[in-house]
Formats: C-alpha cells, sequence, structure tokens
C-alpha cells in the first residue's frame, strides 16, 4: 500500500466558538479519491476549511500530517505551496485583478516555493491555453477581474483551471458541483478527470451521489453532526442515494 | 483571523521612507504672521506693488475668516504664529542652470527618486523642483521655450510675465475663497508657472516635485497654469516631506484655467509625512485646487493619488463655463494610522452640455478615517449637461471608518446626474481565497488594493502610476517570501 499522503487523526474544530468536528479520522493515500458525503451542516466545508488553513477555523484537539509534517503548523498560502489546493464552493470576486494575472501570480508563487524558476508570460500563456481548452474558458473570461460577474458555472470551471494549471498534490473539491447544470457538471468532472493521476489525491465533498456517476470515487466517507459515520466503497453512494442520509444516521444508532 | 487582521495593521501602518532631513543652510523669515512679514517677502522676491497690495488684502480679509468648520478632520486650533513662513536654502546666487545647484539638494531629490539630471538626460520630463519655500532648478526650460511654453518658478514668473501673471492669478481661487486658500494668498512663497500658447501640445509631461524641509515651516506654494485656445498640457505634482514630530501646515492653492478647446491634465501623487501610529506629526495638507474650463470644448482633468499626510483637506474641482465643456476627477485616498482626509470635488457646470465624470476610491486602514466629500451643480442655464459619480470605499480592519457626502444641486430639468457609491471590506474571505493559491498575504492585500484601484490608476501618466503603486504599498517589493 503506499504511504499515507494526509493523516487525519481525531480531529476536533470550532467556529465562532461552537464545536463542528467532534472527532474525525480519515486516510488518504496518493492517487486515491475519497468522496464525502453528508447532509447540510454536518460539517463538511468545515473540513475542507481545516485542511485550507481558513483563518476563522480553530481545531481544539487531534492531528493532522501531510507528507508526515504537522499540517496544521503551515500558514495556508504555505499549504497551497506545498500543493493543498481547495476549490471553493462560493469562489470569491475580486474586483480590478485579472484572472490571468492572480493566475500567474499564484503559479509563481509555487514555482519559487519549490526552487523552479519563474514563468514569464509567454511560457505562462502556453501552458494556462492548454488547460483552458480542457475547461472551455475563452481567453476574454481570463481578462476579466476573478470571477466578477461570472455565472455559477464559470465560477466553478475557473476553479478547476486554477486545479489544472497549479497541479496539486491533494485536491479538495468543495461542492464544485453545486449550481451546476449537467453540461457544466459534464466539463468539470472532466476537467478534474484529467487530473486524476498516481500521485495525485482527491477529496470530493458533496451532497448528490450524481457528481460521483462523472468522478468515480474509491471511498465514500458519510460525515453526519461532525463524526464520520460510515465508509465504503462507490456503491455506498448509490445506498445512500436511495435510502437518504436519516438511513444511515438511524443505523449509526443516532 | 487574527492572523490576517494582524498583517493588514503591519502592511497599513508601514514606516515612512521618505523621512530624512537634508542638511541644507536656509535663509529664514523669524516665525509668524504679520504685514511686516508679508512685506518680507514680497521684498524677498522684488515683487511689483500690486502683487504685495493683493497679498496685503488676503491677509486683512484672512484675519477676519473663520477657520472652516465642516469637514469630518479634527486638529487642535493651529498656532499660526509659531509657522516661518519663508524659508529658502542658501545660496551665493540664484542658479542659472542644474549645475550650479548646491549638489546637497540634488542628492535629496535622488533619495527622492527624482534624480533631475538623469530625468533631463533620460525621461524627457521637465521637473520645477520646489524646496521649501523656492523653487530650485527648472529642467527642460529651453527645450519647452521653443514652442513658446512658459514653464518656471511663480517668482520667475511674476518678474518675466507679470501681465499674464496679473491676468489669471486669482481668477479661479479668489484670495476669499476659504480661510486656507487666503492665507496662501498672502504669504505664498514660490510654485510653478505655466502658459502653453495657442495650438502647441506639449511635448513632454511637466513635473513639479515638492518637498518640505526645513522644520516649522509652512509650504505655501502657488501654481498656476494657462492652456490657451486648442492646446494641451499634461503636469505631475508629486509631493514628500521628512519626519517630524510637530504637524506642518501645507495651504497651496492651484489654479488651472483651459481656453477653447484646450485641455489640462492634473495629476497627482501626495506622499507627504503622514505623523506615526499614535498620531505625532504629519502634514495638514489643506489644498485648495481648482480649474476652469473657461473656453468652449475645454477639458480639465484631475488625478490624486492621496497617501500620505496627516490630515488631507482638498477638493480640485471643475467650473465648467464654456459650453461643451468637461471635468473629470479621478481619485484614490488611503488614510492608514489615524490620519485622515476629507477630499472630493465639486463639478460646477455652468455652459450648455457640460460632461462630468467623479471617480473617487476610498482606502481606510488602522484607524484611518477617510472621507469623500462631492458636489455637483448643475446651473439654470447648463442645458443636457451630464453627471456621472462612483464612489467606492474599501475597509481595511475593523478601527476605520469611512463616509460619503455627495451633494446635488440641479437647477436645470434636462440634467442628467448619475451616482453610485459602494463600501466593502477587504473580505476575510478574499485574502484566504488567494492566501489558497500560494500568494502571501501582503501581496494579496496589495493585490487587492490595486485592482479596487485600477479605475483611478490607469488615468495617471506610466512613470506616477508606478511610483503610486509603490505608495499604496502595492509593489511586491519587501513581500515576504
Amino acid at each position: 500500500m503506499n504511504a499515507p499522503l494526509l493523516e487525519i487523526e481525531d480531529l476536533h474544530a470550532s467556529a465562532g466558538g461552537v464545536e463542528i468536528l467532534h472527532g474525525i479520522d480519515l486516510v488518504v493515500r496518493a492517487g486515491e479519491v475519497h468522496a464525502v458525503m453528508g447532509p447540510n451542516g454536518s460539517g463538511k466545508s468545515t473540513l475542507a476549511g481545516v485542511l485550507a488553513g481558513k483563518p476563522s477555523i480553530e481545531v481544539t484537539r487531534g492531528k493532522v500530517s501531510y507528507f508526515g509534517r504537522n499540517l496544521l503548523d503551515l500558514a495556508p498560502e504555505e499549504r497551497a505551496r506545498e500543493g493543498i489546493f481547495l476549490a471553493f464552493q462560493y469562489p470569491v470576486e475580486i474586483p480590478g485583478v485579472s484572472n490571468m494575472y492572480f493566475l500567474k501570480a499564484a503559479l509563481n508563487a509555487g514555482r519559487k516555493h519549490r526552487g523552479q524558476e519563474e514563468l514569464d508570460a509567454i511560457d505562462f500563456l502556453t501552458l494556462v491555453r492548454e488547460k483552458m481548452e480542457l475547461m472551455q474558458i475563452d481567453e476574454k473570461m481570463m481578462n476579466r477581474s476573478i470571477n466578477e460577474g461570472f455565472s455559477g458555472g464559470e465560477k466553478k470551471r475557473n476553479e478547476v483551471l486554477q486545479m489544472a494549471v497549479l497541479e496539486p498534490r491533494l485536491a479538495i473539491l468543495d461542492e464544485t458541483d453545486s449550481g451546476l447544470d449537467i453540461d457544466a457538471l459534464r466539463i468539470v468532472s472532466n476537467g478534474v478527470n484529467a487530473l486524476r493521476s498516481p500521485d495525485r489525491s482527491m477529496i470530493v465533498i458533496t451532497h448528490y451521489q450524481r457528481l460521483l456517476d462523472y468522478i468515480v470515487p474509491d471511498f465514500v466517507h458519510v460525515l453526519a453532526s461532525g463524526r464520520i459515520i460510515k465508509s465504503g466503497g462507490k456503491e455506498l453512494a448509490l445506498e445512500l442515494e436511495e435510502r437518504g442520509y436519516a438511513w444511515i444516521e438511524g443505523a449509526a444508532g443516532r | 483571523m487574527a492572523g490576517s487582521t494582524h498583517t493588514l495593521e503591519n502592511l497599513a501602518n508601514r514606516e515612512y521612507e521618505w523621512g530624512f532631513v537634508t542638511d541644507i543652510e536656509a535663509d529664514q523669515a523669524p516665525p509668524g504672521l504679520s504685514e511686516d512679514i508679508i512685506r518680507l517677502i514680497s521684498h524677498k522676491k522684488s515683487e511689483p506693488g500690486w502683487l504685495l497690495e493683493w497679498r496685503l488684502r488676503a491677509f486683512r480679509r484672512w484675519l477676519e475668516m473663520p477657520e472652516p468648520a465642516w469637514s469630518m478632520v479634527q486638529h487642535p486650533p493651529i498656532d499660526y504664529q509659531s509657522i516661518v513662513y519663508y524659508s529658502a536654502p542658501k545660496q551665493r546666487k540664484a542658479p542659472e542652470s542644474l549645475e550650479e545647484v548646491d549638489p546637497e539638494l540634488l542628492r535629496t531629490y535622488e533619495k527622492l527618486g527624482i534624480p533631475l539630471l538623469e530625468q533631463k538626460r533620460l525621461a524627457g520630463v521637465a521637473v520645477d523642483a520646489v524646496f521649501d519655500s523656492v523653487s530650485v532648478a527648472t529642467t527642460f526650460k529651453q527645450e519647452l521655450e521653443k514652442h513658446g511654453i512658459i514653464f518656471s518658478s511663480f517668482s520667475e514668473a511674476v518678474q518675466k510675465h507679470p501681465d499674464l501673471v496679473r491676468r489669471y492669478l486669482g481668477s479661479v481661487v479668489p484670495y476669499s475663497d476659504n480661510k486656507h486658500a487666503c492665507l496662501n494668498s498672502a504669504v505664498f512663497t514660490d510654485g510653478s508657472f505655466v502658459y502653453v500658447p495657442k495650438g502647441v501640445r506639449c511635448p513632454m509631461e511637466l513635473s513639479t516635485y515638492f518637498r518640505i524641509n526645513a522644520e516649522n515651516t509652512g509650504q505655501f506654494e502657488r501654481t498656476l497654469i494657462v492652456a490657451d485656445e486648442r492646446s494641451y498640457v499634461s503636469y505631475l505634482e508629486g509631493c514628500t516631506a521628512p519626519k517630524r514630530d510637530d504637524n506642518q501646515l501645507h495651504a497651496a492653492v492651484v489654479e488651472l484655467v483651459a481656453l477653447d478647446h484646450a485641455e489640462i491634465k492634473y495629476s497627482t501623487v501626495q506622499n507627504w509625512y503622514p505623523g506615526d501610529a499614535e498620531g505625532r506629526g504629519g502634514i495638514y495638507n489643506f489644498v485648495t485646487k481648482r480649474g476652469k474650463c473657461l473656453g468652449k470644448r475645454s477639458k480639465i482633468s484631475w488625478t490624486q493619488v492621496e497617501t500620505g499626510s496627516a490630515i488631507t483637506w482638498k477638493y480640485p474641482s471643475c467650473i465648467l463655463q464654456g459650453d461643451d465643456s468637461i471635468g473629470e476627477f479621478y481619485s484614490v485616498a488611503l488614510t492608514a494610522n489615524r490620519q485622515q482626509a476629507d477630499t472630493g470635488t465639486k463639478m460646477i457646470h455652468l455652459g450648455k452640455r457640460t460632461r462630468s465624470t467623479i471617480v473617487s476610491k476610498g482606502i481606510s486602514a488602522g484607524r484611518g478615517v477617510n472621507t469623500y466629500r462631492g458636489l455637483v451643480k448643475i446651473g439654470p442655464r447648463a442645458d443636457g449637461s451630464r453627471n456621472y459619480s462612483q464612489c467606492d470605499s474599501l475597509l481595511l480592519g475593523d478601527k476605520c471608518a469611512a463616509h460619503t457626502f455627495p451633494y446635488l444641486e440641479v437647477k436645470n430639468p434636462t440634467a442628467t446626474v448619475e451616482h453610485e457609491a459602494t463600501t466593502s471590506k477587504i473580505g476575510e474571505d478574499q485574502l484566504f481565497f488567494c492566501q489558497q493559491r500560494g500568494i502571501s498575504p501582503e501581496d494579496a492585500v496589495s493585490m487587492i488594493v490595486n485592482g479596487f484601484c485600477k479605475q483611478v490608476l490607469r488615468e495617471l501618466p506610466m512613470e506616477f502610476a508606478v511610483e503610486a503603486q509603490k505608495l499604496l504599498g502595492l509593489s511586491l517589493e519587501g513581500s515576504v517570501g
């Protein structure tokens, strides 16, 4: 078995003084895709936030190691440069900052960190064009301000484009399927699938089984009230779809 | 959350880099203000009698005038008697050319990033540098003279072109306009004068760099720019001052006059010493700037980036008198620590089909207070006039404040007036988003602020835009990682 890339042990976390995660254990190895499912308010986004280092979330107990290092010691930008990528559920708008400029700055921050040479405008453009095609994003969109006036689908495609360019080791997709119509869902999923590789892991957070028809996970975890109450293979997602979360919450003795 | 707020504050409260003092012997008048001091200034400058009379009328008026009390700025009463009203770097004789200027003075300008010699050779920017109260060097004069353009210190213009000065001085900002303008009219010691003749497009950007050096001196410069018919000129103004614990008063007056089809573009990057984190020291920047679009189809455009001063009180305005004339105001004002800014514009539409645009971006950080105050006035004759105003405020942290006071006075039913205003915070969300992509918080803030100001910064001439970005703490220099 591969060495673990991410190990979460007894993770407790709060936001605004209220504990949301009550002890999460999860091991993700290189190349694996883990789906995390669960009802609203179960703590899915909080988990994503902890991994990315969201400042408003406080870890109160437990350990998270990433390639054997204590992840919680790293600032959010250090985690990003070390290969952690979060595709946001609600990508923010930044008026006046072009998408292209931002992405280049992000890529070069990571390259600099890894001791690689920063890409100049031409090399960057060559790289990004190829990924733009994959995500069906045109140059006009790249020259607009980050996410400003983007439709829901455009925002999500833009997130996956950033992921494709930054080539993370661990990608966390936080409800990337929410608000997508079927065509956009297909584009986004294709983009994500193109990035699957033996040394890249993914945590796919979703509400619905639908996404998992496109991005087929190796493991499915069900999160409820801040705990993982059931884990299984991809068939668990289908079972959930059929029987609803109430079934599993009942089965977990709640 | 604590982490990123901390970063914001660090950024907002960075050290002032231009706070050095130049050791130059100065020829100074004793502190205090009286008719004698005014006579002394006028005498030192060998001024004609009419100008002395004008100064004295202004002084007498000033004595009776109240301090403006309507703005949001707060400061202890100014002790006008403790200010030195005349301070000139001592020199054996007036410099004929740059080579004769005191090298210490030139080094000061180099530290400020405006090497006159270098600029003279390379950049094609003509610089008139005002040091304390006296204009030390005017570069590129001969090149400009070929086109008939007059660009000189105000004092020189009074000697060489008294008719032009007399005709336009006070024609846009009368000495009785307000207390600060009145004081300036009484005691102004130098400044710049520009005249662009008919049909001439000024071949280079004209630039003045102001610096307050001597302690307890006020700087009261006066700028007068006249663009004759069908002419064009772009004028840049930059300012710095050394660090002092006392407050220094800067009460300048700028008057612009555009005749038929003429265009004046006036850009300012103001970085006077803002005072320290506790609000000690810093410049009181009480400036009256106004342009008159006297001729038809004339245009005056103000662009300002205000990052310095303890208090900024200025409202670069346009009087749109000529039919079809255009006024523009683009502004970025940043207040950090305990800085206060009350700034905006007045667009006075008098002529028919006159148009004005106002874009104001206020950034508040630390305990800074930022106020936009604007007046759009459409007179009864101004048929079909239009105004568009946009005022955006950006807050960094939770101890700062932003206010917007748009005043409208519309006396013509055919006018169109639009106003938009937004207030936003640099969200933790925006910052986190950038960090999650590997960008340091410092770079993220500068990126966000830069984006916020883009609409204004792109109005600045290239070299100036770069400087402005630096001043806004926007450059990637000094960032972590």
